[in-house]
């Protein structure tokens, strides 16, 4: 992996921290509560279209193929594939050490995207293309659903 | 969309007239202070009085972002130059920086306005002191004490993607993997524009890079080091946008727009963007070609955004100058854009080593060199004169606008 190379030989071969220091949390509002409180019980939602089945995120009032307005949070399997990642160095939040950001697209969906933390890996095994699944890391109200290697457990 | 049938209404624009400011790191003045510089030098390059400005023009306007960035508004211009307008806009939506060049256009050709002074004016390196840059949700502080954040920040500053750094770097990641880009030929961009910028002298970075320093630069996010990230500056550039009528009058060749591009299709967000390999600039500049007779292949200088480095090469692929996923090879030892290549890009040093004039430091540039006042910089084509058509392309992830100039009237 070229591009893996590139990472580890600037960022160390040592595993990543698990995200930043501090970690920024959202704000509860009546349409988003559902997604960032769902990891309570250890599932993933997302708003679903009970008209068409579309999956709606971020969260809206309408589906944005049908305009149906029937919308409701409806769990995942939790399991997605890397598209993207990147090993933040710079320190915009003191104390943090390098730690993995990726985008997901969820198995449901590859249309659904999560920007995350990657956890449990290595930076030189991240790749696009591989298998995750959700692991949910609680701040107070909220928990973030965050993503780790696949371990192949199908639900 | 399809085609515009007839001619495209900004084709009744020209740019007459072009200024700027003094630029640099934190020299303290104020935005207002750069902005009238910039606005008087190119109100007098137009052959034109303050007098003859009926229209008034910027991004982002009112209030936007962090500090520095903005400039000052266009109440605040109008009333220093006591301008008399019979039009005037604002704002940071649309497509891109040059949005406000493109509102100024149209107003010239809907007959609102006849000569439009359109600025951007940063001043982000004093406003940023020595504390260096910071991300959008930056700062740091007791959790207890934090705010909390809505909108699209929510999705990404949770997980420490507090920068459009980080965002665009999961751009660059994409390209290496699924094209295969590599950091050899992203190093080209930052190359090619600290060699311009030795002969820009309001360049920021001037001292001669060698790969070996771009390579041994330190990581910003993976892939993207410190020299593919643009330089916080502080000025300000001016543009005066007049009636096409009006170019016989003007002293030097005009600069006729020719095209602009607009579209957004794709899904407007950093991260649910349907390609994460092209995001916005696909569709602007699709759009661009689709009001234009004109050809990639007749483009002689283009003046790519590089706010990161990994955006021009973006554009390189969206404005057709090399296919989809072809830009590293096509960028591979800097001869093709360099100025003695066939694609001569960022003449002035880019923003990368010219100093983050957001956009519409290139667009100034296009104009230069099209005029053939780029003294040392100058590109001379294989015709033997100064370039006839440049492309401009302002923004980057989810944000895009282009522009085609052409040399003269047409």
């Amino acid at each position: 992996m070229m591009a893996g190379d590139a990472g580890s030989a600037t960022v160390g071969t040592g595993p990543p921290a698990r995200g930043p220091a501090l970690r920024l949390l959202p704000r509860l509002e009546p349409e988003n509560e559902f997604f960032w409180t769902s990891g309570a019980d250890g599932r993933l939602r997302f708003l679903r279209c009970r008209a068409c089945r579309t999956f709606v995120h971020p969260p809206s009032p309408r589906c944005p193929d049908c305009l149906s307005s029937e919308l409701a949070p409806e769990e995942v399997s939790g399991r997605a594939t890397v598209v993207a990642h990147t090993v933040n160095v710079q320190e915009w939040i003191p104390g943090s050490g390098p730690y993995l950001i990726g985008l997901v697209a969820i198995e449901e969906d590859e249309r659904v995207r999560l920007t995350t933390n990657l956890v449990d890996v290595g930076v030189a095994d991240v790749h696009a293309g591989m298998a995750v699944e959700v692991v949910f890391d609680h701040h107070d109200d909220v928990y973030l659903p965050l993503f780790r290697p696949s371990t192949g457990n199908r639900g | 969309m399809s085609a515009p049938s007839g001619t495209p209404l900004e084709r009744q624009a020209v740019i007459s007239g072009i200024g700027q400011s003094a630029v640099g790191r934190r020299l303290g003045r104020t935005g207002l202070d750069l902005t009238l510089d910039a606005c008087l030098e190119a109100v007098a390059d137009a052959g034109l009085t303050r007098d003859d400005i009926d229209g008034l023009a910027t991004y982002p306007g009112m209030g936007v972002g962090t500090p520095g960035f903005a400039g000052p508004t266009t109440p605040e211009v109008q009333d220093a130059l006591r301008l008399r307008l019979d039009w005037h806009d604002g704002g940071g939506e649309g497509p891109g920086q040059m949005r406000a060049l493109i509102a100024a256009c149209l107003a010239v050709g809907a007959g609102l306005a006849r000569h439009v002074l359109v600025y951007r004016t940063v001043t982000e390196s004093t406003a940023q002191g020595t504390g260096g840059r910071q991300g959008i949700g930056g700062g740091g502080g007791a959790a207890g004490g934090m705010p909390r954040f809505s909108g699209f920040l929510q999705w990404t500053l949770p997980f420490g993607a507090v920068s459009a750094v980080n965002w665009i770097a999961l751009v660059a990641q994409r390209r290496m993997d699924e094209f295969g880009l590599t950091r050899d030929q992203l190093a080209q961009i930052a190359l090619n524009g600290r060699r311009n910028a030795a002969d820009n002298p309001k360049a920021i970075y001037r001292d001669p890079m060698a790969l070996a320093d771009y390579l041994d630069a330190r990581m910003i996010s993976t892939p993207l080091c410190l020299f593919d990230c643009d330089a916080p500056s502080d000025g300000s550039t001016a543009l005066v946008v007049s009636h096409r009528d009006h170019a016989p009058d003007v002293p030097h060749p005009v600069c006729q727009v020719n095209a602009v591009g607009t579209a957004l299709r794709g899904r407007p967000s950093w991260d649910q963007f349907d390609d994460m390999t092209t995001m916005a600039a696909r569709d602007a500049a699709a759009s661009m070609w689709e009001r234009t007779d004109l050809r990639p292949a007749d483009v002689d200088v283009a003046q790519l955004y590089d706010g990161f480095s990994i955006l021009a090469m973006v554009w390189l692929e969206a404005l057709g100058f090399c296919g989809r996923g072809e830009s590293g090879p096509f960028v591979e030892d800097g001869s093709t854009i360099s100025r003695a290549g066939s694609l001569p890009i960022n003449t002035a040093g880019g923003q990368l080593s010219g100093g983050r004039l957001h956009g519409f430091g290139l667009i100034h540039e296009a104009c230069v060199q099209l005029r053939g006042d780029g003294g040392d910089r100058q590109v001379v084509t294989a015709r033997g004169g100064p370039p006839e058509v440049a492309a401009v392309s302002n923004g980057g992830g989810p944000i895009a606008g282009s522009l085609l100039l052409t040399r003269g009237l047409s």
